[in-house]
């Protein structure tokens, strides 16, 4: 019997009984939807992620110094740790091919204070390369200028949390002189709004001005407390990453064996340890769906068996014109199958559809992929395939003689 | 003469049940021509059934010799046997075994689908001509629950034609049927006959038997009487000389 006859035969069979097929693919249905959702779910957490950690600098590369002192004494946190100097900067940006950008970060939180407003916040002393680093942007106004980092000028650049508080009313605060822990400073540019990292942390809460101004001004110390470095590209994190730790070795006097005194972070370790975690719960998520999908086949192969003994005479009778085994197995298999597929169509529109849903009703990122549709229908032919198999068989394997006798 | 379409030769079929030996036939041979109508007859128990079932190669006899248009069937595996009966047999049974909530037409083209050297176009076509030589072809859009008894039988008799079998096999195809009806199938029978038609008409009623040309009685798992019917029965005149039912 030719597919296109036995597609035919399946459809009307399932026509007959057209609450029962349906209450038969719903295991199926709910099954390829939550498979969906959740996929949709996991990918989009997983897409936000990603797209915020790019939004701090994909190729970012952070060092920090560190205590390479043995255990014991007492021991203090890692901005306490005095090893990175300007020196260590400089030896960077002569040294290092594959590093694009290098910053010096001093910084000291304190009291800004304009008129009769204050707020406490972060002041950050920057080289003019740190905006593209960071990729940070100047909404109005300027950057400081290299002649600025020499001269140690007393300018800075105002994130949106600090303007808001400092000028509630609207003025405009280029040009204005605010104060930062007693020093004054001329606001020269503000920037453009970022929000929170993916950790929670407000970006706008920031001053930004020349490091050497904080160095000499405020922090008054030749150490910095952060270096940060650009790698040329995001997939050269890695080599980068190397050619920083040599200089500093070097710079620090380091010999092989010891402990460094500097700890070097890429985006790229961060993203690989959050994309670890969604993953993992996206795993979960598909299998508890998988499940359901699992419990939708074993109803599809119960009422295949139902179906194969309601339909024993038909059979016999099939097999007495000249039905072979096998043309019996195709038409229960494919009518098997014809129920999970069909289930796996309705179910993946609903799926877009909750997706869509949990998109405009729970505000969570969503991403439907491809792959997930079409895996969700392979699984369906599978799960067709898997559980109609036994039942057809069972059919092919009747002796004719007692099928059309079989009340 | 004419050619053998059936050749029987001792054929033995044993069941086991159990620690006994059921032995349903017990060594019978008979031969049947083309264009014959031959009916086994015999009460139960004699072996009628199991005969039936080998004759339409729905099983095969523990020993002996069945050849079927030729072949020999002892030799042949479930699917070649599924094959011969498609090309050369054609079942007609007592409860008719049509396909409910399905045409007419389409359960007489049944047999047609599992025969892949039949085109769709000529798939309807034959099942057309079939019901037309039952006369029922103004009924080919109708479900047999939208049919009488004779006429789902005669649908039946049309599934066996379609597919030009060498054989016509009844299984007591006139059991479920009142007298009336039994005849008219009876006379379909014959016209199948004279047109050419081997048929191999199994029943234990001896009142259907006398329509046929030749009686093979059973017995106990053996030949009983083999005998040719000399003065048969003419189903149409039999027909008209039943009392014209009254409507009440």
């Amino acid at each position: 019997m030719g597919i296109f006859n036995l597609i035919k035969l399946a459809l009307r069979a399932l026509q007959r009984n057209k609450l029962r097929a349906f209450l038969t693919m719903l295991g199926i249905i709910i099954g390829v939807a939550a498979v969906i959702a959740m996929m949709a779910i996991g990918q989009g957490s997983k897409e936000s992620i990603q797209s915020s950690l790019s939004s701090m600098g994909s190729n970012m590369i952070t060092v920090f110094p560190q205590s390479n002192q043995p255990m014991g004494g007492a021991r203090m946190g890692g901005s306490s740790f005095q090893t990175l100097t300007l020196a260590d900067v400089t030896a960077i940006k002569r040294g290092a091919a594959d590093v694009r950008n290098v910053s010096p970060l001093a910084s000291s939180s304190g009291q800004s204070i304009k008129g009769g407003n204050n707020w406490p916040t972060q002041i950050q002393g920057i080289d003019t390369g740190y905006l593209e680093i960071r990729q940070l942007q100047i909404k109005d106004g300027i950057m400081f200028s290299e002649s600025d980092v020499a001269s140690s000028a007393k300018v800075c650049i105002l994130g949106q949390t600090v303007i808001t508080n400092l000028f509630p009313n609207g003025e405009n605060p280029i040009g204005q002189i605010i104060r930062f822990n007693k020093i004054p400073m001329q606001v020269i540019g503000t920037l453009v709004p970022k929000g929170a990292s993916s950790f929670g942390q407000d970006q706008d809460d920031v001053i930004l001005a020349p490091y050497s101004t904080i160095m000499k001004r405020i922090t008054a110390s030749i150490y910095i407390q952060q270096l940060y470095a650009s790698a040329t590209s995001a997939a050269a994190s890695d080599n980068p990453t190397k050619e920083i730790t040599t200089i500093l070795e070097q710079t620090h006097r380091i010999r092989e064996g010891e402990d460094d005194d500097f700890q070097i972070r890429t985006q790229a370790e961060l993203m690989t340890t959050l994309n670890s975690t969604s993953s993992m719960l996206t795993v979960l998520l598909t299998s508890i769906a998988g499940i359901s999908l699992l419990i939708g086949g074993i109803g599809i192969m119960n009422i295949m068996y139902v179906s194969v003994t309601e339909r024993t005479r038909e059979i016999g009778l099939r097999m007495s014109i000249g039905a072979r085994g096998i043309d019996i197995l195709m038409q229960f298999l494919i009518e098997a199958i014809m129920i999970s597929i069909t289930g796996g169509v309705i179910g993946v529109g609903l799926g877009l559809i909750s997706s869509q849903l949990i998109k405009s009703l729970a505000h969570w990122p969503i991403l439907v992929s491809e792959s997930s549709i079409i895996l969700s229908f392979l699984v369906c032919g599978l799960t067709g395939i898997f559980f109609g198999y036994y039942p057809a068989q069972k059919a092919s394997r009747l002796d004719p003689i007692e099928a059309l006798r079989y009340e | 003469m004419s050619k053998i379409i059936l050749h029987i030769e001792d054929i033995k079929r044993e069941f086991v049940m159990g620690s006994e030996t059921v032995r349903a036939l017990k060594g019978v041979s008979f031969n049947v021509n083309e264009g014959e109508f031959v009916t086994i007859m015999g009460s139960s128990g004699s072996g009628k059934t199991t005969m039936l079932n080998i004759l339409g190669c729905l099983d095969k006899p523990t020993s002996g010799k069945y050849l079927l248009d030729d072949v020999d069937i002892m030799h042949l595996n479930r699917n070649e046997l599924a094959k011969l009966r498609n090309l050369k047999i054609g079942f007609v049974f007592q409860s008719y075994n049509l396909l409910p909530r399905t045409t007419a037409l389409e359960n007489v083209e049944l047999p047609l689908f599992y025969n892949s050297t039949v085109t769709s176009e000529e798939r309807k076509e034959r099942a057309l001509k079939a019901l037309q030589s039952v006369k029922l072809a103004d009924r080919a859009d109708h479900t047999p629950n939208q049919l009488s008894g004779g006429q789902q039988q005669r649908v039946a008799i049309a599934r066996a034609l379609v597919n030009n079998p060498v054989m016509i096999l009844a299984d007591e195809a006139t059991g479920n049927l009142d007298t009336r009806t039994s005849y008219e199938i009876m006379s379909l029978m014959q016209d199948l006959n004279a047109q050419g038609k081997t048929i191999v008409f199994v029943t234990h009623e001896p009142d259907i038997a006398a329509f046929s040309s030749r009686t093979v009685m059973l017995r106990d798992g053996k030949v009983q009487k083999d005998t040719s019917n000399e003065n048969k029965r003419v189903a149409k005149e039999a027909l008209e000389s039943l009392p014209v039912s009254d409507d009440y």
